[in-house]
């Protein structure tokens, strides 16, 4: 009986001739944050739209574990419950925030999206709940009215977090979160998402590139190389007692600043 | 040079035919969109070519027209409209709301109560209600299927945040029959009580954007808001001065240069009506 | 070996060894065939010359190294978990209840105040904020930890100092377990005395130690035995 949150069968894509992924299979249970780490070209990417059903596999299946127990194939979902689910079950969090967030809504409305679109029609409540987001992702409360377009890459990033966690997920897939925020404001943010992890109980699927931020956000993890994974297991053990010449490579790759 | 003369109502009879689907389809799915191959006509768009050609495909020998535009008889788009019916379908024409069968209109309902024996025909400009949130039209049409109307109330959001109230005064978005969220045109907001529950049929033609949607009669219409924000019909603070109406939508206009103002009746024949009412009592 | 009820920890022939694939697949064996076992209210040390594989030992009883062979038994109160083939779910909430982990060396995430570090450890092990807080301050105050750093992130904290916030971090919890990999190396006199008080009053109430001392001041006084690594010392081949 399979009680996993969600849980990947023998995942494979192709494009053209590239196969992208072959035959991945894991399980992510409630409140545990899976890093999949890897170097450009490893279809590390590509797995993680295939599990947050963005993407169809070419074979294999991705099934999820709703609120109410039942255990669904997410190729059998209709559209209607696909987005069901992203509106209040999971979050995505993208690389780019300016993908998720209305650049031309402000910070109180771009948070407050998720709960209108869950029916709530009192604004009095919306605009506290937005409120107390933006300050547990630290915003300050005057920045509640204006534009993503006045904020900065790493207030962005906050903003497309608390977007995302308002209606308390119970799944979070993340795409480099970090990437591309510079070295201090990264330390901000990966301390907060960190935070947030720990105190909501969220079940995580983070790809990145850095060994690094896997090891601070993620108790498992797996490393992918052309499409397979090469090693998996604990985070800690993976990065500190290697098995895999691929894996050994990666980690003694690592600059120590 | 000999003129031929015109198909009754200028289009072709296969054109009607396609319409009238097009308007049986919107009829039986209240507020929903229904697309539709809209003709060249001989007015550029932006200037009522949707509302002419569903007026076109329902319009009868037997009917009685009346065009407004803002609530006016006698501006130039109302006068070229009915001008342009009375050539190609040789019908009666007529300002009195009580008189006409068929009424088109640009951005105003008229004050006087419709009867079942009444089509009321709106030009509409943009039909989309999300298209300011959402510009592509594949998402759009998926988040009507799908009932994903969080984004209107982010707009409504917005206006408050901004403006402490909901800033919308026109094409303000209403749900019809519970189900499909829809842009009622830009008619003041002071008019859409006057969408639900109407006696006549109500049709919406958008040529530009090639969309027909329709709101049968006696259906529920809401104007969207919050709980705490509800929805509220604008109260003018005057009266008409030429017929003291105070139940009326009101046109500002400028006097003179030092800032005086008088507030006049936008629809002319509402207006008109009362004054020979007044003056009627006045000579008794 | 068949574990008894007072039995915490029991290492049954475990073997490790390392594979070099950077260095054309050289392998390089660490220990062979451990064996021993950590009673409650027990402190086991580990000893040898440098290099006999101690702090690998420690690490995998932990789980952050691999174990080669064998077997690592710890004890929840009813059954026993198997480190070495457990799956990581089992071992991250093994680390979370049953075993807590002292390094030599802090860990330092950017940011995080070494009050906080402490707490977050009490608050994993169940408790509420509140009393988290006190307990932290509690430990921070008796390993002598000025009340002015404990605001501030560890990172700029001298060698001792960030020692300290690690040791606290060990103690802040409730594990059955405690593994110690040279806590006291970089402590003073006095911290030295503070660290042999908590070990005294956690084995007092139970818990097992596993743990590296070099100061043998420290180790005469806390070690109820000391095991000699070097008899694990694996047979090279010929």
């Amino acid at each position: 009986m399979n009680s996993s949150l969600l849980s990947a069968e023998g995942l494979s894509k192709r494009y053209g001739a590239v196969e992208a992924c072959k035959n991945i299979s894991f399980e992510i249970q409630e409140g545990e944050a899976l890093a999949i780490v890897g170097e450009s070209g490893s279809g590390k990417t590509t797995l993680l739209h295939l599990i947050a059903g963005l993407m169809a596999p070419h074979s294999g299946r991705v099934s999820y574990r709703g609120r109410d127990g039942v255990r669904r194939d997410l190729a059998e979902m209709s559209e209607a419950q696909r987005r069901a689910l992203m509106r209040a079950d999971w979050g995505f969090v993208h690389q780019d925030s300016t993908k998720d967030l209305r650049m031309n809504v402000s910070a109180g409305g771009n948070i407050g999206e998720r709960l209108m679109a869950l029916g709530e029609r009192h604004y009095g409540r919306i605009r506290a709940s937005a409120a107390e987001w933006l300050a547990r992702v630290e915003i300050a409360e005057d920045r509640l009215d204006d534009s993503p377009l006045t904020y900065s890459g790493g207030m962005r990033q906050r903003l497309q977090i608390a977007r995302n966690l308002v209606t308390s997920p119970r799944l979070v897939f993340m795409d480099e979160p970090t990437g591309g925020l510079d070295v201090s404001v990264q330390a901000r943010l990966l301390d907060l998402i960190r935070g947030l992890i720990a105190e909501m109980g969220l079940a995580v699927v983070l790809v990145t590139h850095d060994l690094a931020v896997a090891r601070l956000l993620s108790n498992r993890i797996l490393v992918m190389k052309q499409g397979e994974v090469i090693e998996s297991g604990l985070t800690d053990r993976v990065l500190d007692d290697p098995q895999a010449p691929y894996t050994q490579l990666l980690v003694s790759s690592v600059l120590a600043a | 040079m000999t003129s031929r003369p015109y198909n009754f109502a200028y289009l072709d009879e296969q054109t009607k035919r396609m319409i009238r689907r097009a308007i049986l389809k919107a009829v039986a799915i209240p507020g929903y969109q229904v697309p539709f191959a809209s003709r060249e006509m001989p007015m550029p768009y932006g200037w009522g070519t949707g509302g002419v050609q569903v007026t076109a495909a329902v319009i009868g020998p037997e009917d009685v027209l009346k065009v407004i535009d803002q609530g006016a008889d006698d501006t130039t788009n109302a006068v070229s409209i009915r001008a342009f019916f009375a050539k190609t379908a040789n019908v009666a024409t007529t300002t009195e709301t009580q008189a006409a069968t068929i009424i088109q209109t640009r951005h105003r309902v008229p004050e006087t109560a419709l009867t079942e024996q009444q089509i009321l025909v709106y030009q509409v400009p943009i039909p989309e209600p999300l298209r300011f949130l959402e510009p592509r039209e594949t998402e759009t049409r998926t988040m009507h299927a799908l009932e994903e109307y969080g984004v209107m109330h982010v707009k409504l959001y917005e206006d408050i945040s901004r403006h402490g109230h909901i800033a919308t005064t026109y094409a303000y978005p209403v749900r019809v029959s519970g189900r499909y969220v829809m842009d009622p045109s830009p008619i003041p907001k002071f008019d859409n009580p006057k969408l639900a529950d109407s006696p006549a049929l109500q049709l919406f033609g958008a040529g530009r954007e090639k969309r027909i949607y329709a709101i049968p009669p006696y259906t529920k219409v809401v104007s969207l808001d919050f709980e705490d924000h509800p929805f509220e019909r604008t109260k003018f603070d005057a009266a008409c001065e030429f017929c003291g109406a105070t139940d009326s939508f009101l046109d500002e206009v400028v006097t003179d240069d030092a800032g005086g103002r008088m507030f006049v009746c936008s629809d002319t024949d509402y207006c008109d009506k009362r004054q020979a009412a007044r003056n009627k009592d006045a000579a008794e | 070996m068949i574990p008894s009820a007072s039995d915490l920890l029991v290492v049954e022939d475990l073997s490790k060894s390392f594979t070099l694939h950077l260095h054309g697949g050289k392998r390089l064996p660490v220990v062979a065939k451990v064996s021993f076992a950590v009673k409650r209210g027990e402190c086991v040390v580990l000893g040898g010359p440098s290099g006999v594989g101690k702090s690998s030992i420690l690490k995998i009883v932990f789980g952050n190294y691999l174990a080669g062979a064998g077997h690592i038994y710890l004890s929840d109160g009813e059954r026993f978990l198997d480190i070495a083939n457990a799956t990581p779910r089992e071992v991250v909430s093994a680390r979370r209840r049953l075993m807590g982990y002292v390094s030599q060396f802090l860990r330092v995430i950017p940011r995080v105040s070494a009050l906080d570090i402490v707490a977050a450890a009490a608050r994993d092990a169940g408790l509420a904020p509140g009393a988290a807080k006190n307990r932290a301050e509690n430990l921070l105050a008796r390993l002598n930890l000025p009340e002015r750093l404990w605001t501030l992130p560890p990172a700029t904290f001298s060698g001792g100092e960030q020692q300290r916030v690690n040791i606290a971090r060990g103690f802040a919890g409730e594990h059955r377990l405690l593994i110690l990999d040279e806590p006291t190396a970089s402590l003073d006199a006095a911290n030295r005395e503070a660290v042999v008080g908590l070990i005294a009053e956690r084995r007092a109430a139970g818990a097992g130690f596993l743990a590296i001392f070099h100061d043998e001041d420290v180790r005469a006084r806390v070690a109820d035995r000391v095991l000699d690594v070097s008899a694990f010392a694996p047979r090279e081949a010929a």
